[in-house]
């Protein structure tokens, strides 16, 4: 239903690219620089109440897509379209219009919650602050987001170090969708928290997706919450988007091999569900020097000279399943 | 083994532990955060003593040998030789001033004294090629920041190795790494304790590693184990209740995809607010009458043990072959023109 092409995307990011001019390590002369492309040259689309996931190696740049994605920094060069709007070079108040709709919950909700304030404030700021609410239709409100993700009311006057990490989590989340966004960016959200207390707020996430419409642009490690939640998956190596497809399209029959690689090594907690753990060979790459050609050739079991030269074609394997890589030509 | 907190309430946060490891076997530790998971593990390497803030007792015997009753020194002495401890944060423990090489020295000293230097060198680089790292040379030279996370921990685990341990004891070795690296990481370990004939103490919170590489697994749960069997008891046929409260909501990566995750209600509760009988009894679905009065005891059967009122009965377990999946699901190929 979220692919049909007629759909007007909630979120489209075309040719996005976020390099960092960063000290090289070893320069001789301090004022010597280096280019980090942390994102280089993604493209994606989210539909809205759709479920985004992005997954792949540490330092792949997820984080610096997935802030781009909601305008928490501004991409060195491509386009950010937003309900149809460009909002690549959107500033000051303009982000701030934009700002309700458009919302954040982090991996660490003690860290970023004001320890100082309690349960029921940081609920409150910004339907105070942005929405304008006073008084008992205030209080209505808080309560009302405090029931939608499970919260007691009366944990109101809590304080975020008193709370459980579930619950923290849920007051992170009653924040969040306190304007009902229409995007929401859950970066490692779950990632932190206990299998059982994961499971509550995965559940939680994806009953709002289906109740208020709430597109998610989800960043995990972890495949099989990625699978109970997503409906589309991208991978991401090094900058680029390697894989990018329906979920269960790329995880039953992923083509590229670093997907390959990384469902493979994923854990799996059934004890005859044991495969053959596919082992890499050596590390990732340091990012400011990234290997020539395809960027994963370094660990890729099929590498072949091609790849070393060439840097693979963006190939369409069904519309909207796109994978990188010299293998699929 | 008991260990409790010397300062405020007089909670146990660990308490009750008794297991046994095997030689050559890998026993994992899982259960929730908080649950006394590293408590046990630092109680094992008598780290807890440098902690004024816990008081530990009980009986810890290795290798014939009362840990308990020895002091400070030869507990000391045993560590990092006998006995060998990897930890999550590679990048912490290893000291930041000095080169991996300078550190990996001083580790193979404390088993084998002073060695020549032509010597040492070949043991270095043994070493480094042992837990996979080709470039030995240039690792040796460098200061953990210029290494990787996965590096590091490989350097940690060498580090590990140089006292030729009979026990290795690892707390969330993997959690902090990817998932392609932790594949690495726990492969490795595997080879090193069959060649070895170690035994590993893996602590973990993902069931998915212990599902990977356990013989034994000891499920803790507020301080205590609830269940302590081989692996294949605890996946295939989990008796106490929160063990398969623990396996039913981890996703799955194959088969069918439940629309909503099953959860275990609630959470786990501190040290200070543990319940009276069963810990789990609030959030327990099985949970009788006796579970909030009475303290389950220790159910002992060969190979397994339970702590818990009302256990789930065994499954008879089908033909594996009944497992075999289908392949009906796969796009048709090229052929299908
Ligand atoms: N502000 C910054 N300045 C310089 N480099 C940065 C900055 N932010 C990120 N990077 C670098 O960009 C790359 C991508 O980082 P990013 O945080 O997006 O990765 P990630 O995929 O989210 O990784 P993780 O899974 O570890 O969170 C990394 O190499 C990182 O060191
Ligand atoms: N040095 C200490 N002094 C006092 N209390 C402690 C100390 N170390 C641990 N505790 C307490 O003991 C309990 C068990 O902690 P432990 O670190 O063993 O949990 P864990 O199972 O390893 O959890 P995690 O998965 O988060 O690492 C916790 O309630 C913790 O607060
Ligand atoms: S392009 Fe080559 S190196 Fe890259 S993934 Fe494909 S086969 Fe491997
Ligand atoms: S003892 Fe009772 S409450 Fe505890 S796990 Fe068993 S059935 Fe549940
Ligand atoms: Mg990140
Ligand atoms: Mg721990």
């Amino acid at each position: 239903m979220t692919t049909l092409a007629t759909e007007p995307a909630l979120l489209t990011l075309t040719d996005v690219s976020k390099h960092f001019s960063i000290p090289s390590p070893r320069a001789l002369r301090p004022t010597e620089r280096k280019v980090l492309r942390a994102v280089d040259g993604v493209s994606l689309s989210i539909a809205p109440g759709e479920t985004f996931a992005l997954v792949g190696e540490s330092g792949s740049g997820k984080s610096t897509l997935g802030r781009i994605a909601v305008r928490l920094s501004e991409p060195t060069s491509g386009t950010v379209t937003f309900s149809g709007q460009d909002v690549t070079h959107y500033s000051g108040r303009q982000l701030r219009r934009l700002r309700p709709r458009m919302q954040v919950i982090f991996q660490d909700p003690l860290g970023a919650l004001n320890p100082r304030m309690t349960a029921g404030k940081i609920v409150a700021e910004p339907l105070q602050a942005i929405g304008g609410l006073r008084g008992s239709a205030l209080d209505d409100r808080v309560d009302e987001l405090f029931r939608a993700v499970g919260l007691d009311p009366a944990q109101r006057l809590a304080r975020p170090r008193t709370l459980s990490g579930g619950q923290r989590q849920r007051v992170g989340i009653a924040r969040a969708i306190a304007l009902n966004p229409d995007l929401i960016l859950a970066d490692e959200a779950v990632s932190a928290l206990d299998v059982s207390v994961q499971a509550q707020i995965a559940n939680l996430l994806d009953e709002l997706r289906e109740n208020l419409g709430i597109g998610y642009l989800f960043i995990a490690h972890g495949l099989p919450i990625v699978r109970q939640l997503a409906q589309r998956i991208g991978v991401m190596y090094l900058g680029r988007l390697v894989e990018c497809g329906p979920a269960d399209e790329v995880l039953r029959n992923p083509r590229h091999p670093y997907t390959r690689a990384l469902i493979g090594a994923s854990p799996v907690a059934r004890r005859r569900a044991r495969r053959e753990r596919v082992v890499l060979a050596g590390d990732p790459p340091n990012p400011l020097s990234p290997p020539s050609g395809c960027r994963f050739r370094t660990r890729c079991p099929q590498a072949m000279d091609l790849c070393a030269s060439q840097p693979p074609p963006t190939v369409e394997i069904t519309p909207g399943y796109t994978a990188e890589c010299h293998l699929l030509q | 083994m008991r260990a409790q907190r010397r300062k405020g309430p007089a909670s146990a946060v660990v308490d009750g532990v008794s297991f046994s490891l095997n030689r050559g076997e890998t026993t994992c530790v899982v259960g929730e955060s908080g649950s006394g998971k590293s408590v046990t593990a630092r109680a094992i390497m008598g780290l807890t003593r440098l902690e004024p803030a816990l008081s530990v007792s009980g009986e810890i015997w290795f290798d014939g040998k009362p840990l308990h009753q020895m002091d400070n020194p030869s507990v000391a002495r045993l560590r990092g030789r006998d006995i060998a401890m990897v930890f999550q944060e590679p990048m912490s423990s290893l000291d930041p001033l000095f080169t991996v090489g300078s550190q990996l020295t001083e580790s193979l000293r404390r088993r084998h004294g002073k060695l020549p230097n032509q010597n040492l060198r070949t043991r270095l680089l043994a070493l480094l090629s042992d837990v996979g790292i080709p470039d030995g040379e240039r690792v040796l030279r460098s200061r953990p920041h210029e290494l990787s996370g996965g590096m590091c921990q490989r350097v940690m685990i060498a580090a590990a190795l140089a006292g030729e341990p009979d026990l290795l004891i690892a707390d969330e070795p993997t959690t902090a790494l990817d998932v392609t690296v932790q594949a690495g990481i726990l492969a490795l370990l595997e080879r090193i304790r069959t060649e070895r004939g170690m035994a590993v103490l893996l602590v973990t919170h993902d069931m998915g590693v212990a599902a990977e590489v356990a013989d034994q697994v000891l499920v803790m749960y507020s301080g205590r184990i609830v269940e302590n069997a081989s692996a294949d008891e605890v996946f295939e046929s989990p008796r106490h209740p929160y063990t398969a409260g623990l396996l039913s909501c981890v996703p799955a990566l194959e088969g069918e995809k439940p629309s909503v995750l099953p959860t275990i209600p609630g959470s786990m509760p501190s040290p200070e607010q543990r319940p009276p009988g069963c810990a789990f009894h609030p959030r327990c679905a099985r949970s009788a009458d006796r579970c909030s009065t009475e303290t389950p005891l220790q159910t002992q059967k060969p190979g397994l043990e339970y702590a818990c009122w009302n256990p789930i009965e065994p499954t008879f377990l089908p033909m594996p072959t009944a497992d075999v999946p289908t392949h009906t699901a796969q796009a048709p190929k090229e052929d299908a023109r």
